[in-house]
Formats: structure tokens, C-alpha cells, sequence
């Protein structure tokens, strides 16, 4: 170990109570948020998506304590590096609390590819019973994804776990992406 | 950006804490390449804090002060080379005096505070300094085994500049005697706990106004060299 070096500070669980302070206005607190599962504002350029899904546990029950951020690109492969409050934001934060089936929705824009890398949003997890953060990546199934270089890294066998299937639904389009944290779909998680 | 360095860092599956057993990782995490992990997370401007979000004694007030042990944390948020990190959103939450949260689904038999919601939120400034005023969060009963209780804690979340940047942890107030029988601290190596202990500073405190605690965040630093 380097001497010169401080030691991170050890990471722990978000716990089950986070909601009020991380997520309040989707949960009804009185406190307001400066993240929500919206990543734009109607304005923004782009193909209008939403990305949903659950969170599994290694019972296959679905947990209703987890928060999901995303954080990704615009329709033109750049991120927005300076947090808007119009148009294009790139970053979202929602709770699998305040849904009957414990899912979470969020509204955004199909990103643009960036650095040869195909399309894909970043997703950043924590939950109850996760002593540390977890991520992952979304990447779409109506996409060229052949040639991605974490995509093509992946084991064939695990790739589907990283790949959102498109369905259309009332005039609106949905990417439905799963994150199954143990068993035979274990989402591939990244060691950044 | 150095790697997660695990003789710091809590295993994934800590069985002693049992809600893990199920939730984490059974299958190895990958490795990816040295470009991805430097990605730009985004910077928030000051306009989205609130004039009292960093003051928890105020930002729930409705007819009088909240209950309890007035206290001011503060602290540092660096990279492992000391250097201070500006603009980093640091979040917390935390239980009242009573050592019971304010969320929906808690049912711990203790009192709530009208006047104390327990979530709070700020920007560290051009030193990367942060500071909270709160009031001193109780010990609070859980149901991870038979009569287990978590020591007095405050929740934190820090999102810095870089993707390797994104730290939620928990702060602990030196000396509690329920360390020893808290699997959450006790996930963390042992000659590593000592990180998660706000140090109590007399020095800081302000008179007939607030104990004062000091703890710093250490967040995985851009690496200097490109040889490791």
C-alpha cells in the first residue's frame, strides 16, 4: 500500500430508510428533489423513451427498497456534464418503493453512441442488504451492439443481461431492463 | 481511478448481516477498462440547494425547535491523495433523538418530532468542506436478529465528479458501545472501522450552541500515474 496515500472511506448499505431525504418528492416527503426519474424535460432532442424494469432479489422476489440512478449520454453521444433543470438533464434517481409491483419508470431519451461505444445508459444501485454501490450498463436490443467493447468483454452467455428489449405500448416506447442481483439472469455488474 | 480498495471495503456478502445474503453478487464483478471508469458524473449548481437544506434544525421547523442534542458535523471531502473536492453533493438522512426514522414503513415504537424530518443536503465548497447542523440521531432497534440495535448514525451519500466517485456510507459518533454488536460496522475490516468514527472536536464546538464532530470522505482518486 502506498503511504502517501489516505484510505477511502469503507462504504456501507443505504439502508431501507433513505426515501425521505434521497427520493422525497417521488415518495411524498416534504422536502423537495433535485433528481427525479425524469432525465429531461419535454424539450429535449431525441427519440423520447421510457426504461423500466425491476430489481430482483436471489429468491426472485422483487425489491421494493433499492434506488436506481442512470446517468447517459444525449440523442448526440455528448454528456451533460453541468446539471440542467431544462431540456436535456442525462441523469435520473428513482425508488422501487411507491409502485403496487415494486418497478421503476423512467422517462428519458434513447442516447446517442459516444467513443465507438454503442448506445447504452449507465446504472448506479444501491439497496438494503448492498454494502456497496453496484454498476451496471443498459444497452438496447434494436441497436448495433456487436462491436462494444465492454459489451463484446462480457461472457456470450451474460450479455442478454445487459441488453433492454423494446416493446411500444399506447403510442409510447419502453425499454424493459430487469436487474436480477443472484441465479441464472445474475445482471452483470462492472468493477469500476 | 485507483480501484475499490477492499482492505478497506466491506465484503459484498457479509452473511452476519443477513439482508446480504440475497442481495448481492454471487458471480464475480468484471473488470473494465481503464477509460470507462473515468467518466464525468454531473455537477450540480448551488441554485439547487435550499437556503436550509444543510441545517436539519431548521429545514422541518414548524412551531418550535426539534428534540435533542443540538450538534454541527462537518468535514472534508478529498481524493486519496488529500486533495480537496469541490462541488460534490454530499445527502444525508438520518433517525431523530428518539432513534426513530421518519419513513413510512418504520414501525419502531418511539416518538416522531413534528418539528424534524432528518434529511438535509449541501455543496462542498472551494476547500471541499462540507457542514451540517442537525440534532443528535438516537439508537435505534432492528430486526436482524434477536435484540439487535444499530448505533447512532447518520446515513450519508456523496456523488462527486467521476463515475468511481459514488460513496454511500454512514457515520458514526466515537465510543458507542453497540459497535461490537453491529454487523453493518462490523462488515468493515477491522483496522478500517475507525474511518466511519466522526471525531469529536471541542475546538469546533460552538459555545452554549453545539457539540461539534468532524468527519472526512475519502473518495477513490484519479490515478497519478499511468503505469499501475
Amino acid at each position: 500500500m502506498d503511504d502517501n496515500k489516505l484510505q477511502q472511506t469503507p462504504s456501507q448499505t443505504i439502508g431501507p430508510f433513505f426515501a425521505y431525504s434521497l427520493t422525497a418528492q417521488q415518495y411524498g416527503y416534504n422536502f423537495n428533489s433535485i433528481v427525479n426519474g425524469s432525465l429531461i424535460i419535454d424539450s429535449a432532442e431525441g427519440e423520447q423513451i421510457f426504461i423500466t424494469g425491476n430489481i430482483f432479489d436471489g429468491e426472485g422476489n422483487a425489491i421494493h427498497d433499492a434506488m436506481i440512478e442512470l446517468w447517459q449520454a444525449d440523442a448526440n453521444g455528448n454528456y451533460q456534464n453541468q446539471f440542467k433543470t431544462d431540456g436535456f438533464k442525462g441523469f435520473g434517481r428513482l425508488g422501487t418503493g411507491t409502485e403496487e409491483d415494486k418497478s421503476f419508470t423512467f422517462k428519458t431519451i434513447k442516447p446517442g453512441s459516444i467513443n465507438n461505444q454503442a448506445p447504452h445508459i449507465n446504472v448506479i444501485l444501491f439497496m438494503r442488504g448492498s454494502l456497496h454501490v453496484l454498476y451496471t450498463r443498459i444497452y438496447f436490443n434494436d441497436e448495433l451492439n456487436d462491436h462494444d467493447p465492454i459489451l463484446v468483454s462480457v461472457e456470450p452467455q451474460r450479455r442478454d443481461t445487459l441488453i433492454a428489449k423494446r416493446t411500444e405500448k399506447e403510442g409510447k416506447i419502453f425499454y424493459h431492463f430487469d436487474i436480477h442481483m443472484q441465479g441464472e439472469k445474475e445482471t452483470v455488474f462492472f468493477d469500476i | 481511478m485507483n480501484r475499490t480498495d477492499y482492505n478497506v471495503q466491506p465484503p459484498y456478502l457479509y452473511p452476519e448481516y443477513k439482508s446480504t445474503v440475497l442481495r448481492s453478487p454471487a458471480k464475480p464483478l468484471m473488470i473494465v477498462k481503464e477509460h470507462l471508469k473515468d467518466l464525468s458524473l454531473p455537477a450540480f449548481g448551488e441554485s439547487a440547494i435550499g437556503k436550509f437544506d444543510n441545517d436539519l434544525t431548521k429545514n422541518a421547523r414548524k412551531n418550535q425547535d426539534p428534540i435533542g442534542e443540538r450538534i454541527k458535523v462537518s468535514g472534508k471531502v478529498m481524493d486519496e491523495d488529500g486533495r480537496p473536492l469541490r462541488n460534490v453533493l454530499v445527502e444525508i438522512w438520518q433517525a431523530n433523538s428518539a432513534g426513530r426514522y421518519i419513513h413510512k414503513e418504520e414501525i419502531h415504537d418511539a416518538p416522531l418530532d413534528p418539528n424534524f424530518l432528518g434529511a438535509g443536503r449541501m455543496l462542498t465548497d472551494n476547500d471541499g468542506r462540507y457542514s451540517f447542523y442537525t440534532i443528535k440521531p438516537g439508537a435505534y432497534p432492528w430486526g436482524n436478529h434477536y435484540n439487535a440495535w444499530r448505533p447512532n448514525h447518520i446515513h450519508f451519500s456523496v456523488l462527486g465528479h467521476q463515475i468511481g466517485h459514488r460513496l454511500v456510507t454512514q457515520m458514526y459518533f466515537p465510543g458507542d458501545p453497540l459497535f461490537e454488536f453491529d454487523p453493518i460496522f462490523q462488515s468493515v475490516p477491522v483496522h478500517a472501522r475507525e474511518l466511519l468514527i466522526a471525531k469529536f472536536r471541542m475546538d469546533w464546538t460552538e459555545p452554549e450552541f453545539a457539540l461539534a464532530y468532524e468527519f472526512n470522505i475519502v473518495l477513490r482518486g484519479k490515478c497519478q500515474t499511468p503505469f499501475e
